[in-house]
């Protein structure tokens, strides 16, 4: 018997260390970002802001920011729209092809980031799309949309089918029973998928560093600073881009939450 | 949960009174149903297929005085596929992807396992947050922290020195690549393992425990046959993230000897010439079909006993 509570104890501190390895870089961000030297090492420096004003006094930065911000935003609202009509179409509508559709929607991941930047790169520029922030706009929407569609469509899934046949018989058409249906119950959906996107908007690298041209977004910034003079910047910028990022991703958690318990529970998601 | 087709429903459910007005209804479906079901399409087709479409034309065209010609033509094909280079990139590129793989998997196994069945419920939703959590962190930011923690004077040597032991390296190598992959995909392997150990089902280990097999045993021939499909994804989605990696390798492993996605972006950033790239890019893309084409007929496929 003790043995094998040792072994159960000995698997527990596996599962931590587990944590601590995927944990690990990202306290150690922070914790650099505020420490003092250049090349930080243990015994740690003293206590300093001295690389968030090195990142506001960075000329490049505040742009980059306000580009991650627009492209973002628009990111997020124009991939939310396409998944949920994506998402509607898989609930209600069964057709021919339905299977090339799924795929259209639920592929892009699939295919690494890199090869999407150079394919976007390629196609974006022959169409005169290339080296604006439209462009990182356009190729984020593709890569955003299956989240927002997958988040959007589980919750359809718990929808009760007859709510929206009764709304036909009440006499709703189908717009009407779209807005006074559908898109209310399927709200705290809505809202995570347009912070979830946003949130992946906001840590792409490869294909903006593809397409943006001049118009860098942050992560490209932060892409330039590691190839060029690395310095705890870099952790200061990722700080406050996690900050934002964590607390987008938590009101989308809070939302999906507080509506859920009233529709029963549904064990281990 | 039954799918249930909503132009039906009325009829199934509600009074009969309403049947008359089904006629008029399916006359208005036509512009809802159109714009519903053709605005995610149009744009994947159009910034998603087309793109791609467009890398492999391009992979047929040459570049000659700088210039970007269009044609049929399979040079770089030939030179590349003829180059010795290549295949060393590409069989070390496959390799890593691999290992990073397999670690990823080996690793988040006895964790997904701890989590699944012996964790209580609101610590397995922490353990799930926590391991989504890094989703939403730079990779960029996590890559560059690790060559912090992993240098010659970083904060791991640092602490090992106090003990006498190292320095060890550990960028630069196979071991920094590594560090950077499982950075990259430990997570996600770690939660999709849970998500198919969870749906496991517990009389079947119950059962094998009454009839007295051991726990180990119980594991390999329990629970790994029944969460199959799960497991074998998750290394699949592990393999196509490192393969097609372009940071860790890079920063973490040195950038040299170089990985595929290293190539491309050498070939496409500083030699310009965008067919070249694009010929790698579309080797990529064939592997990363086979292999996943592969592990979804071995995930559904025969060999495991139905549970």
């Amino acid at each position: 018997m003790t043995g094998e509570r040792a072994v159960r104890a000995a698997l527990w501190l596996y599962v931590l260390a587990v944590f601590a390895f995927i944990l690990a870089p990202i306290a150690t961000s922070f914790v650099v970002s505020f420490n003092v030297d250049r090349f930080p090492t243990l015994p740690l420096g003293g206590f300093s802001l001295r690389w968030y004003e090195d990142m506001m006094g960075d000329p490049t930065v505040l742009p980059a920011f306000r580009n991650t911000i627009i492209a973002g935003v628009t990111v997020a609202v124009i991939s939310t729209f396409l998944g949920f009509t994506a998402a509607y179409t898989d609930y209600r509508y069964r057709f021919f092809g339905k299977s090339v559709y799924l795929a259209l929607a639920l592929l892009p991941p699939t295919i690494p980031v890199i090869i999407l930047g150079l394919a976007m790169l390629i196609f974006l520029s022959r169409v005169s799309l290339f080296g604006q922030l439209h462009s990182v706009i356009i190729a984020h929407v593709v890569i955003c949309l299956p989240f927002a569609m997958a988040l959007i469509r589980l919750r359809l899934s718990q929808m009760d089918p007859s709510l929206e046949a009764a709304a036909w018989n009440l006499g709703a058409g189908e717009w009407r029973t779209m807005r006074g249906v559908i898109l209310p119950f399927t709200m705290p959906a809505i809202l995570s998928a347009l912070f979830i996107t946003m949130a992946v908007s906001f840590d792409e690298y490869a294909i903006a560093w593809f397409v943006s041209g001049f118009s860098e977004t942050l992560p490209v910034r932060i892409l330039a600073m590691l190839q060029g003079r690395v310095s705890p910047r870099i952790n200061a910028i990722g700080s406050i881009v996690f900050t934002i990022s964590i607390t987008l991703v938590i009101l989308a958690q809070v939302i999906l939450l507080l509506r859920l318990p009233s529709r029963g529970q549904t064990d281990d998601g | 949960m039954p799918r249930i087709l909503h132009p039906e429903m009325p009829t199934a459910t509600v009074d009969r009174e309403a049947a008359d007005a089904p006629a008029a209804r399916r006359a208005r479906p036509d512009l809802f149903a159109w714009v519903m079901g053709l605005a995610m399409p149009v744009w994947q087709a159009l910034f998603f297929v087309a793109p791609l479409g467009f890398l492999v034309v391009m992979s047929f065209w040459v570049v000659e005085n700088f210039r970007l010609v269009p044609g049929v033509s399979t040079v770089n094909w030939v030179e590349l596929l003829s180059a010795r280079y290549f295949w060393e990139i590409y069989l070390r590129t496959l390799w890593y992807g691999l290992l990073g793989a397999g670690l990823a998997s080996v690793l988040a196994f006895p964790c997904a396992y701890m989590l699944a069945f012996h964790a209580r419920r609101r610590w397995r939703w922490f353990a799930v947050f926590l391991l989504i959590t890094p989703f939403f962190t730079s990779y960029l930011v996590r890559t560059y922290t690790w060559k912090v923690l992993l240098t010659d004077n970083g904060f791991i040597n640092a602490a090992l020195d106090l003990v006498g032991l190292g320095p060890f390296s550990m960028v630069n190598n196979l071991f920094g690549t590594m560090v950077g992959y499982l950075t990259l995909v430990l997570p996600l392997v770690v939660l999709l393992q849970l998500f198919s150990l969870a749906n496991v089902d517990r009389n079947l280990v119950e059962a094998a425990h009454n009839l007295g097999c051991g726990a180990l045993k119980t594991i390999f021939i329990v629970v790994i046959p029944a969460a199959k499909i799960g497991l074998i994804l998750a290394g699949a989605f592990a393999f196509i993230l490192a393969f097609g990696d372009y940071v860790s390798p890079t920063f973490l492993g040195g950038g040299r000897p170089p990985t595929l996605s290293i190539l491309m972006v050498d070939v496409v950033k500083s030699g310009a010439n965008w067919p070249q790239g694009a010929v790698v890019a579309v080797t990529m893309i064939v592997t990363l079909f086979v292999v996943c084409f592969a592990a979804i007929a071995w995930a559904y496929g025969g060999g495991g006993r139905k549970a």
